[in-house]
């Protein structure tokens, strides 16, 4: 028998706001003193209470849309109880019941949709080190938005993942809500990984959950590793089980944190702290308008330019340089430069766009394409030359047959090496031709 | 309704509320209690009708996105602690999980 | 002149008069505190404050350098670094805090039998539990410790003790006082509110203490206002309710003639009685410990050694069993059958006051079903305790205004007149309540002690 991977992702995404989730201490905590971003409601101090930041519901709500989500009009937040020493208040405000996006989707390079499932809002935990027998904490992180993207188990390679997540970060970079940098932890993976036969439609009796692995590459190997260990304990006849894996890099295989007997029960219940969100129709197409062109829809509009399919998605790599191309596509235009050769300028010799002007690529790649012969008089001279040696073909033309001038003009292009200005080659010519023949 | 010491020690590693054996057979029973009397609730017909979580009529409270004066020193941060270090707080390891 | 009898209105009046300066005052209280409080235990901690007007906190109450208890082994050392937006609010009309006051721990009890600290005596007889939670404050009122005092109401925990002690306690409508710094122990029920010699007090301190703050998103943003002429407008016309579910067993006989007494004399004021109905209001204490002990598993969790240094054994049993039981009603499977259903039940509870609102303007019943009672005569049976606040519990679970004001004694100990008023108009709580005690002379008694 064969065996198919199902696999469901989590990303969690730090949003870039000044203030956070539910307090109004900095949140950029990033290389921060320990303990210095803090204040009663993000340290969880008794008698401290949440007050939702604003500018992360419209950035959740920005995210849902951009991945085609519903917004709800009714969505609360509610506490996650669980006890670890990076969560102050012995719970994370986030959303379960009643998230602020459901039911969206995404298409991949390869064609294939992945369906979200929802996309909600929460609070990041602080952060800990471990040194010898002690953790140290640091609470600086604590309360940071965070919007949660959760997809139905619709991967079934680790190609996909690894498109998904590039698009998902570009995504947040165009919407301008994340830095979405991997490395430095904007942005994290989790994946559910189970297998089944191949053709069979339910979804397996377990799953397999990779969590706690802090860098991408490794994720992609827990989850390419878990393929091949459950496959294999499947053919050997094994039953297999609903749990918690991580990342072992030096051995390069995954270990079990906790199994199904110990699962979390996070008792989740409404945030008596915060009243409800009753989000109406025109604050939602208010979000939308502000949209951005996303990338994906520029890639696709570069495709209708005739632009090759790798170049219109490079070109639209992030909103700068799409914007930048969209510029010089604009003057472009206007000296009858084609769209693919803007594009091969920018894939090719990377301009830095923060120093050049859309302008100066078109004006650049015009200067090559022309190679210089626009010069009335040296044209002249050419094209008398291609005359004196086609005398029939210049007859002809002088006798009335126009396509003549045809090969009056590959002469001109071949004694110019092809850098002759076609257009005025034929204008030249047909003055010449006219003034002989009257 | 009754809820038995399996029961009562399983809620109580949830609620990660170390007890003595005491206090086990105590909650099993007056929870038990407790219990019964809630089970009236179970009579009530709330068919159709809509949960109450919260009583203040407010919604949307939101506040904008702009640095407050809530943030305290790091000093203040750390004044109850029992152990701190070089402005972090200090506990007993624990293993990622 | 006995300074320590005026009530805070007089106090400010006589300040205003210069007829002595607020050191005098201070002292005054100082030393009554010295004198009875060993006896009473009503204060945890006592500030020697030199100027402002002495009131007394709730130690659930954070205060900024003093130390904030919430009667509880695991903040036994715990310093706030911030104030209580109450605090901040009283600090800047003048107050000064005198002490903390004690109470069951993390505001959990009838009896402030449950403080870490040692129970409160009733001032009318140290025999007998000052009612709960908060205990110490209306003790340190009822005692003449204090021009006034905060207290907090999550169950009836202002109104009780207040009722038991015979003083004036007001549970506003949630989200009237913000709870920024209030020890939550339910979030959805919890309100802070002053408990005075006086309605007119009580009126006072609401104007000081009220308003949006920024910080607790449960509040409206209308600032309570006492307009003291709505306050002394009378009741004429003014329709009461008394549910009949109120005075039925259970109630004290002794305290049912009190209460039937204060009726017939707001009768008398020109108020029209009704008779309402309220349903529900049998299931209120189930669907309050279902929703209640879910909110505290959840609010103290966040004592888990770290910061506060103490470890969870410290709670004590009655913390303990609340967290059980929520934690329990909140685990996997349970959901649909305790919290939804007693979410469902609330809506149902407060739809019966909305019914009865629709033709009365303010509800009246008891406070407690029986005045004060011995030591110990209810600790082992939790769910006896649980059923003393059957009258005061529908209020928090509706968010409605509630006072409880002296209205007669039952074998010498102080019985509370129960004002419930529509969510929003606690204006015509205080104006019921003002005109009850201007025709009356119970707020002239006093403890001896």
């Amino acid at each position: 028998m064969t065996y198919e991977p199902v696999i469901g992702l989590e990303v969690h995404v730090e949003l870039s706001t000044k203030s956070k989730m539910f307090c109004r201490c900095s949140a950029d905590y990033f290389g921060k003193e320990p303990n210095t971003h803090t204040c009663p409601v993000c340290l969880g101090l008794p008698g401290a209470l949440p007050y939702i930041n604003e500018q992360a519901i419209d950035d959740c709500i920005k995210i849902g849309l951009a991945l085609n989500c519903t917004i709800s009009e009714k969505s609360l937040f509610e506490r996650k109880n669980y006890f670890y020493p990076d969560l102050p208040k012995g719970y994370q405000i986030s959303q379960y019941r009643w998230p602020l996006c459901v039911g969206g989707k995404i298409t991949l390079d390869s064609g294939e949709i992945i369906r979200i499932n929802r996309a909600h809002q929460e609070e990041d935990t602080g952060k800990l080190t471990h040194k010898g027998k002690d953790t140290l904490i640091d609470f600086n992180r604590s309360g940071v938005p965070l919007v949660e993207i959760v997809t139905e188990p619709d991967f079934t390679d680790v190609e996909q993942i690894r498109d998904y997540a590039k698009k998902l970060q570009q995504l947040f970079r165009y919407l301008g809500v994340s830095n979405a940098d991997m490395e430095r932890g904007d942005m994290r993976l989790e994946a559910n990984v189970s297998v089944r036969p191949e053709g069979q439609k339910e979804l397996p009796s377990y799953r397999v959950e990779l969590k706690n692995i802090n860098s991408f590459r490794f994720m992609v190997a827990a989850v390419e590793y878990e393929i091949k260990r459950q496959t294999e304990a499947l053919e050997k006849g094994e039953k297999l089980s609903q749990e918690t894996r991580g990342w072992d890099e030096d051995k390069r295989q995954t270990y079990l944190q906790r199994s199904k007997e110990e699962a979390h029960d996070y008792r989740y219940f409404p945030e008596p702290d915060l009243p409800e969100l009753i989000l109406d129709q025109k604050k939602i197409e208010q979000i939308k308008k502000s949209l951005p062109e996303l990338p994906w829809d520029k890639s696709n509009r570069y495709k209708e330019l005739n632009i090759r399919v790798e170049d219109a998605v490079r070109v639209a790599e992030s909103i700068e340089l799409s914007q930048f191309f969209d510029d010089a596509l604009k003057h472009g235009k206007k000296h009858g430069v084609k769209p693919q050769d803007i594009a091969n300028y920018i894939v090719n010799k990377k301009p830095d766009i923060e120093k050049v002007l859309p302008t100066q690529i078109i004006e650049d790649i015009k200067d090559k394409k022309v190679g210089v012969i626009d010069n009335n008089e040296q044209l002249e001279v050419l094209a008398k030359q291609a005359i004196e040696e086609n005398k029939k073909s210049a007859e002809d033309f002088k006798a009335g047959k126009e396509n003549a001038i045809q090969a009056l003009i590959g002469g001109v292009m071949r004694l110019s090496s092809g850098k002759a200005d076609a257009g005025k080659v034929k204008e030249i010519l047909t003055k010449l031709l006219l003034e002989i023949k009257n | 309704m009754s809820l038995s010491r399996n029961q009562v020690k399983h809620v109580a590693k949830l609620a990660n509320l170390p007890l003595t054996p005491q206090e086990e057979e105590k909650y099993s029973e007056q929870l038990s209690k407790i219990l019964d009397y809630i089970d009236q609730l179970n009579s009530v017909d709330t068919s159709g009708v809509e949960p109450t979580f919260n009583v203040s009529g407010q919604e949307n409270m939101m506040s904008e996105d702009k640095l407050g004066d809530c943030t305290i020193s790091q000093e203040d941060t750390l004044s109850n602690t029992p152990k701190e270090e070089r402005g972090f707080f200090v506990t007993k390891g624990v293993f990622e999980g | 002149m006995n300074i320590t009898q005026l009530t805070l209105t007089e106090t400010i009046e006589a300040l205003k008069r210069k007829e002595f300066p607020e050191e005098d005052l201070n002292k005054a209280y100082l030393e009554r505190i010295k004198d009875l409080n060993p006896k009473l235990n009503a204060y945890l901690e006592i500030v020697e404050s030199k100027k402002g007007i002495p009131a007394a906190i709730k130690d659930v109450i954070s205060t900024r350098g003093i130390k904030t208890t919430a009667s509880s082994k695991i903040l036994e050392n715990y310093i706030p670094p911030y104030n209580g937006t109450v605090i901040n609010k009283l600090l800047e009309q003048g107050a000064s805090i005198i002490g903390k006051t004690n109470h069951d721990e993390f505001a959990m009890g009838s009896s402030n039998e449950n403080s870490a600290y040692g129970v409160v005596k009733n001032p009318w007889n140290i025999s007998k539990v000052p009612g709960g939670s908060s205990g110490g404050s209306a003790a340190a009122v009822a005692a003449d410790l204090c021009v006034f005092a905060l207290g907090s109401d999550t169950g009836g925990s202002i109104r009780q003790p207040a009722s038991l002690c015979g003083v004036v306690g007001f549970k506003p409508t949630y989200g009237t006082v913000s709870r920024y710094g209030l020890i939550a122990m339910a979030s959805s029920l919890d309100q802070i509110g002053p408990m005075t010699k006086s309605v007119e007090d009580a009126a006072l301190v609401m104007e000081w203490i009220s308003g949006p703050d920024g910080y607790d998103a449960n509040m409206s943003s209308e600032k309570f206002k006492v307009k003291n002429e709505k306050l002394q407008s009378g009741i004429r016309g003014l329709k009461i309710g008394v549910p009949s579910e109120y005075f039925e067993e259970g109630l004290d006989p002794k305290v049912k003639q009190v209460i039937q007494d204060a009726i017939k004399k707001l009768e008398e004021l020109g108020a029209e009685i009704v008779e309402v109905s309220l349903p529900h209001s049998q299931y209120a204490v189930a669907v309050y410990y279902i929703l209640m002990s879910s909110e505290v598993s959840s609010n103290l969790a966040r004592f888990d050694g770290i910061r506060y240094g103490k470890g969870r054994d410290q709670f004590g049993a009655e913390a303990k069993r609340r967290i059980m039981l929520g934690t329990y009603s909140l685990s996997s499977g349970y959901w649909d059958d305790y919290y939804a259903q007693a979410a469902k039940v609330r809506t149902l509870v407060k739809q019966d006051f909305e019914k009865a609102y629709q033709k009365v303007d303010v509800i009246i019943g008891p406070v407690s079903p029986t005045v004060a009672w011995d030591f110990g005569a209810k600790l082992d049976d939790p769910l006896a305790m649980y059923l003393s606040d059957i009258y005061t519990i529908p209020a928090n679970l509706t968010g409605i205004p509630g006072i409880s004001l002296p209205c007669g004694f039952v074998d010498d100990l102080p019985v509370g007149l129960h004002i419930l008023g529509k969510f929003g108009d606690d204006m015509t709580v205080l104006q019921t309540a003002y005109a009850y005690e201007q025709a009356t002379d119970w707020r002239k008694e006093k403890p001896k002690l």
